[in-house]
């Protein structure tokens, strides 16, 4: 890439894909927001009309709509508070050398690959279900009545599921990093006097950072959109207790055909997931330079 | 204080003999270093004597206590690694203050000795500074630094100087035997380069293949190797060994002769053809291929005029020639 010839060459050839890129965002993008100005419903062909701010200000004064905001920021940060804590924890756990390792990284990271309305239904119906469930059956053993998580803790529910699914991504990343650190440094402590907890704290914890790092700002992309779990378990409720932004776009343009109103919902959904970015780079995100 | 004695120490890797009974004791004040190829143990003895690997029989004593089971802690010794093993987002300061803030000392004590160790080591305008942040030499000098404060009974250095350029390596050689001068500590430190091993030793501990070869001062090394191996190993360029017909002569099965022991002279016992010529300046040395003895490396003055090509009558200097029996072992006389 030294050359004039070269660089220009190297700009041609990366153009049809950076075009094709750009399209793919901007097109949707820049339709959301002609549909958000418009009244749009599925239910009246023919009525659209342009009504400036008006799906705005039914999204924002819709009652579900400052709960759906707190259940959305309670859900990412509860499921990357526990993934982060659990991933290094297990990644702390699975570099020790043990017996038969290779098969429970393979078994750690299993989750992963559960299809999000797959692994809802089973956690629904198998785990949490307060009939036919697991963790009912280990009450009733107990002698306790057993807790219906779904009425009574809807949103932690959900967290506990979404938590259970990323829990080995975040180890997966977690792990590497770990496998990482200069084995002389830990010795240099380790003749330094310091014990197994603050070798822990003075040199695994600040070598993680930037793994943290990115695992948090992968997280709260995906986590920001979760929609599937909440769909096959509560579907949002009872009540509002377990809408999210994204499950509320999704009863507004979908259940009530209003296409006009999801889309401002999703612009704001945007908006909100770009304010969220802003303050994880300004947090975090020095982390990530070298 | 910082007597450390090695008896029977034997160490195994799954089934692999690594380092295979040694026996050793370094005196208190000591700059003993560990030299031989790679792959030879010397680091895995620095290893064991750090408490950083457990032994698999023998015992370790570290100023008269039994330190074998002690953890490396405890062993009152500190370690300068290879890589410097810097914590890499502490400052320097709280790099060098790490091992006291472990052991518990008071902060305006850390602080004092910190910067003392600074002093001695031309750190104080990095102090603030992190690792990263650090040339090659800067960094081995807070490693040293770390190791100082903890005023250790015995330094432990495994290669300390093999990851810096030329010029700095030995100017930090230098710098490490005056540390030594000036501390009286004992230093054990491996290396693989035997001019480290001869400039900064009072005793070298040459090894191979986990045996101790031999262990004597410098000089000793040099004058009387014990056996080929060290006879080669020590001495730069290598000693020339010449067997067959020529080492007959002399009633033995080898014999050896260092290239500076060589003197060009046209009536000399050995005629040979020049194949290479290194002019280095202040010597020149010569590969020369000799009639029925085979090639010998020969050190010449700087001003030598000779070139591929050339003949040369070689004559070896009385009295420093090595006789070597079949084992390989040095004899008498």
């Amino acid at each position: 890439m030294a050359t004039q010839a070269s660089q220009t060459a190297s700009r041609l050839m990366l153009s049809p894909a950076v075009l094709l890129l750009f399209l793919w965002m901007i097109v949707p993008l820049g339709m959301t927001i002609y549909f958000s100005f418009l009244r749009f419903n599925l239910l009246m062909p023919g009525t659209e009309a342009f009504t400036g701010f008006e799906n705005y200000v039914y999204f924002f004064t819709d009652p579900a709509f400052w709960p759906a905001l707190a259940n959305t920021l309670t859900l990412v940060l509860g499921v990357l508070v526990i993934t982060v804590i659990g991933g290094v924890a297990l990644a702390v756990l699975l570099d020790q050398p043990m017996w038969g390792q290779g098969i429970v990284r393979v078994l750690v990271i299993a989750p992963f690959f559960v299809m999000p309305s797959v692994s809802a239904l089973v956690w629904k119906n198998m785990l949490m279900n307060p009939v036919n469930g697991l963790f009912a059956a280990f009450a009733r053993g107990l002698g306790l009545e057993p807790f219906d998580f779904f009425a009574d803790a809807p949103l932690a529910s959900i967290i506990v599921i979404v938590a259970w699914q990323w829990l080995p991504f975040a180890t997966l990343i977690l792990l590497t990093a770990m496998q990482s650190l200069d084995r002389e440094q830990m010795e240099a402590a380790e003749m330094d006097g310091a014990g197994p907890f603050w070798r822990f704290l003075h040199l695994t914890v600040p070598h993680l950072t930037r793994a943290t790092t990115v695992v948090v700002l992968i997280q709260t992309i995906f986590l920001l959109s979760v929609f599937a779990e909440i769909l096959v378990t509560t579907n949002g409720g009872p009540g509002t207790a377990s809408t999210t932004l994204t499950f509320l776009v999704y009863m507004q343009s979908m259940l009530q055909f209003d296409v006009g109103l999801g889309s401002a919902g999703g612009i704001v959904a945007v908006i909100l997931a770009n304010i969220v970015a802003i303050f994880l780079m300004r947090m975090i995100g020095r982390n990530l330079e070298a | 204080m910082g007597e450390i004695v090695l008896s029977e120490v034997k160490k195994s890797f799954g089934g692999v003999s690594i380092i295979q009974g040694i026996d050793l004791t370094i005196d208190d004040g000591e700059f003993a270093v560990f030299v031989g190829p790679s792959g030879c143990g010397k680091s895995t003895l620095l290893r064991l004597i750090a408490g950083l690997e457990d032994t698999s029989s023998g015992t370790i004593s570290i100023d008269g206590h039994d330190a074998t089971h002690l953890p490396p802690a405890r062993r009152g010794l500190a370690m300068v690694f290879q890589s410097y093993a810097l914590y890499p987002h502490m400052s320097v300061r709280k790099n060098i203050a790490f091992p006291l803030r472990m052991a518990g000392v008071p902060k305006d004590e850390q602080e004092r000795k910190v910067e003392a160790a600074a002093k001695v080591l031309n750190l104080t305008p990095y102090l603030d500074r992190r690792p990263g942040q650090l040339s090659g030499g800067q960094r081995q000098r807070v490693a040293i630094g770390r190791a100082i404060v903890r005023e250790p009974s015995a330094f432990l250095f495994d290669e300390p100087l093999s990851n810096l350029d030329a010029a700095l390596r030995v100017s930090m050689r230098q710098e490490i035997s005056e540390l030594h001068r000036s501390l009286k500590t004992t230093m054990i430190y491996v290396t693989h380069d035997q001019v480290e091993a001869m400039t900064m030793a009072n005793k070298i501990v040459v090894l191979n293949a986990g045996r101790i070869e031999q262990v004597g001062s410098p000089l000793e090394l040099y004058k009387s190797p014990a056996n080929l191996f060290v006879a080669g190993f020590i001495g730069s360029p290598k000693m020339n060994f010449i067997a067959g017909a020529e080492a007959a002569k002399h009633g033995v099965h080898t014999i050896g002769v260092r290239p500076e022991h060589i003197a060009i002279a046209a009536d000399g016992p050995w005629k040979g053809v020049v194949g290479l010529a290194e002019h280095l300046g202040s010597d020149t040395f010569l590969k020369v291929q000799v009639d029925g003895i085979g090639p010998l490396t020969v050190r010449a003055g700087g001003e030598v005029g000779l070139n591929y090509g050339d003949t040369v009558g070689l004559a070896p200097q009385a009295g420093k020639l090595h006789r070597f029996d079949e084992g390989g072992r040095a004899v008498a006389g």
